[in-house]
């Protein structure tokens, strides 16, 4: 089987050294990276890929809407196409977050592979990334809730496990997170101070 | 009245302002609509979200169902145009060598003066232009190949995407020697010193359909009571944000984090009409800049349909009568009618025109009385005649 020609467009290096890892283990394939999304058409026009794969949330994604468009028919060896052979397939890498551009008449078998290994990796940087953002806004909160505990200690004479009562009961009465209590608490006290 | 929560799609830009003030000003909530908004950073992400069924609805360029129904985009189910979300918005922009050579050729930067700016930039092109758009099926695209095609550069006229918030970044490293974008992409490129604003988008052509309200036939035809809830908090967003007296609410609210995440003052320029066209600070008022409800703004003519159809349909090679009847069956007029005349809302006799035939605001018939429809003509007086008997 000749090898198949698949550009990664990803800007983090971290990441993009993932995917190509993902992909070396799906077969053994020819992968560049492009970091540098300036003249990104007319790289890839250069190096007519077998496939191309993009974040779907990339703002460079319409960039490859116009190649896929431009050759047209008449041109077929280097018109790209969002892949159209699978539909579940497509929704998948969709949903996952990652868009791959094929080669009109790339056999699906051919395709199938790349693709589970590119939605594979891409679901894992969502979950992180889903993770990170939970992870710094629990840190966050617990920040401002400190604060808040240290500001009724002062001012009430409370030591912290009643100062945290306090919020918790008052948070509790009005119906609201402890958090955004503590938030409420910390921003008046800065406006009295 | 149920609560329904429905996930909307759009990208940062002053025209998605319909939107986000049915949201935040509880236009939604008084149709019984929770609205979730969903950020997204390419067209193609937009097409695909909705393809796929992430979200139920989005703010989508004009001719991007066209394109779908004309069978030049993915495999999805069909796609259907609401109605309007905005007129005009868009900016022609030239790089800072070019606004340098187009002022030592004498030109004034009008603004308004499409004949006299073309001429001037076919005079220092030098035969060779490189014009920027946010999307291969673009109002924008449309506008570039009104006003150049036929200008003489022949094969020296290349048109290239470029996502809009990278178009100012294109200028400055000369990717790109002018674009047209939507607000505030343009001004951005002015604030950051690559170039300067050459003409308003409705200079080339009156009444330029910017923006559309799109959603799946299966939401539009199978729920058609989240539909009309939709349609009418969308519609009377639409008539508040062409309020003089709104449009600077309308700058800050858009701007907010959450949203463009950019100063109000960038994003006001566009929807007060009061441009920056220089880094010097030149400023130009261009009223009606941007349009979202008056003069029947909102009405999706299936003759726009036709007429973008048509381009593409010569540009790609289709069966031009075929493209043009596939169009008209995704700009759902009969949807407009049946949701939006039960909330008072003036419609037309016809729906659909000849294209491009106003040069004065027109009354026309409709059903309260008379409607006045704002100027629509090109500015090379050429009209377009959709098939009256497929409409």
């Amino acid at each position: 089987m000749t090898r198949l020609s698949i550009i990664v467009v990803e800007r983090d290096r971290e990441r993009a050294l993932r995917i190509v890892d993902g992909l070396m283990a799906a077969g053994d394939h020819a992968i560049t990276v492009i970091a540098e999304e300036t003249g990104l058409a007319r790289r890839i026009a250069e190096q007519r890929p077998d496939i191309v794969l993009i974040d779907v949330a990339n703002p460079s994604r319409d960039v490859l809407e116009e190649l896929a468009l431009v050759s047209g028919p008449l041109e077929r060896p280097v018109a790209m196409f969002v892949d159209r052979s699978d539909e579940q397939l497509t929704r998948a890498a969709i949903e996952a977050g990652v868009s791959a551009y094929v080669v009109d008449g790339l056999l699906p078998e051919r395709i199938k592979p790349i693709l589970d290994a590119a939605i594979a990796r891409f679901h894992m940087f969502q979950k992180m990334r889903a993770e990170l953002a939970a992870t710094k806004a629990a840190l966050e909160e617990r920040k401002i809730i400190d604060r808040a505990k240290a500001i009724l200690m002062k001012a009430r004479g409370l030591d912290e496990e009643a100062a945290y009562g306090l919020l918790r009961k008052t948070a509790m009465d009005q119906k609201r997170r402890v958090a955004d209590i503590a938030q409420q608490l910390v921003m008046a006290a800065g406006l009295l101070t | 009245m149920t609560d329904r929560r429905l996930h909307l799609g759009y990208l940062p830009l002053i025209d998605a302002a319909p939107l986000i003030v049915a949201h935040e000003l509880g236009f939604a909530a008084e149709e019984g609509l929770e609205l979730a908004l969903v950020r997204l950073q390419s067209w193609a992400q937009c097409r695909d979200m909705l393809g796929t069924g992430a979200i139920a609805a989005a703010q989508m360029l004009v001719p991007m169902p066209v394109a779908q129904a004309v069978g030049l985009g993915p495999d999805y189910p069909p796609f259907d145009l609401l109605m309007f979300l905005s007129q005009g918005g868009q900016a022609i922009a030239v790089s800072a060598a070019l606004e340098a050579a187009l002022r030592a050729d004498g030109h004034g930067f009008a603004f308004d003066d499409p004949v006299a700016a073309r001429a001037a930039l076919l005079r220092v092109a030098k035969g060779q232009l490189r014009v920027g758009v946010p999307f291969p099926f673009s109002t924008q695209a449309h506008l570039v190949r009104r006003w150049l095609d036929g200008a003489g550069l022949g094969d020296g006229l290349t048109i290239h995407t470029v996502p809009p918030p990278l178009m100012a970044e294109a200028l400055a490293t000369g990717e790109v020697d002018a674009f047209c974008v939507g607000e505030p992409w343009a001004s951005y490129a002015v604030e950051t010193a690559a170039g300067a604003l050459l003409l308003a988008g409705r200079a080339i052509w009156g009444a330029p359909p910017e923006k559309g309200l799109v959603m799946t036939r299966a939401f539009a035809d199978g729920q058609p009571e989240v539909t009309g809830r939709l349609m009418r908090a969308v519609w009377r967003a639409c008539r508040w944000l062409d309020l003089p007296e709104n449009r600077g609410t309308a700058a800050e609210i858009v701007s907010r984090d959450t949203y463009l995440n950019l100063p109000p003052e960038l994003s006001e320029r566009g929807l007060l009409g009061r441009l920056h066209i220089s880094a010097q600070g030149e400023v130009r008022q261009y009223p009606g800049f941007v349009g979202f409800h008056a003069g029947a703004v909102n009405f999706p003519w299936r003759s726009l349909a036709a007429l973008f159809a048509d381009q593409m349909a010569l540009a790609h090679g289709l069966d031009r009568p075929a493209a043009a009847v596939a169009a008209m069956g995704c700009f759902r007029t009969d949807l407009y009618r049946q949701h939006l005349r039960s909330a008072g809302v003036d419609l037309p006799g016809a729906s659909a025109r000849v294209e491009g035939a106003m040069s004065y605001p027109t009354a026309v018939a409709s059903e309260k009385g008379q409607m006045i429809l704002g100027p629509d003509a090109f500015f090379d007086g050429v009209t377009f005649d959709p098939d009256f008997a497929a409409c």
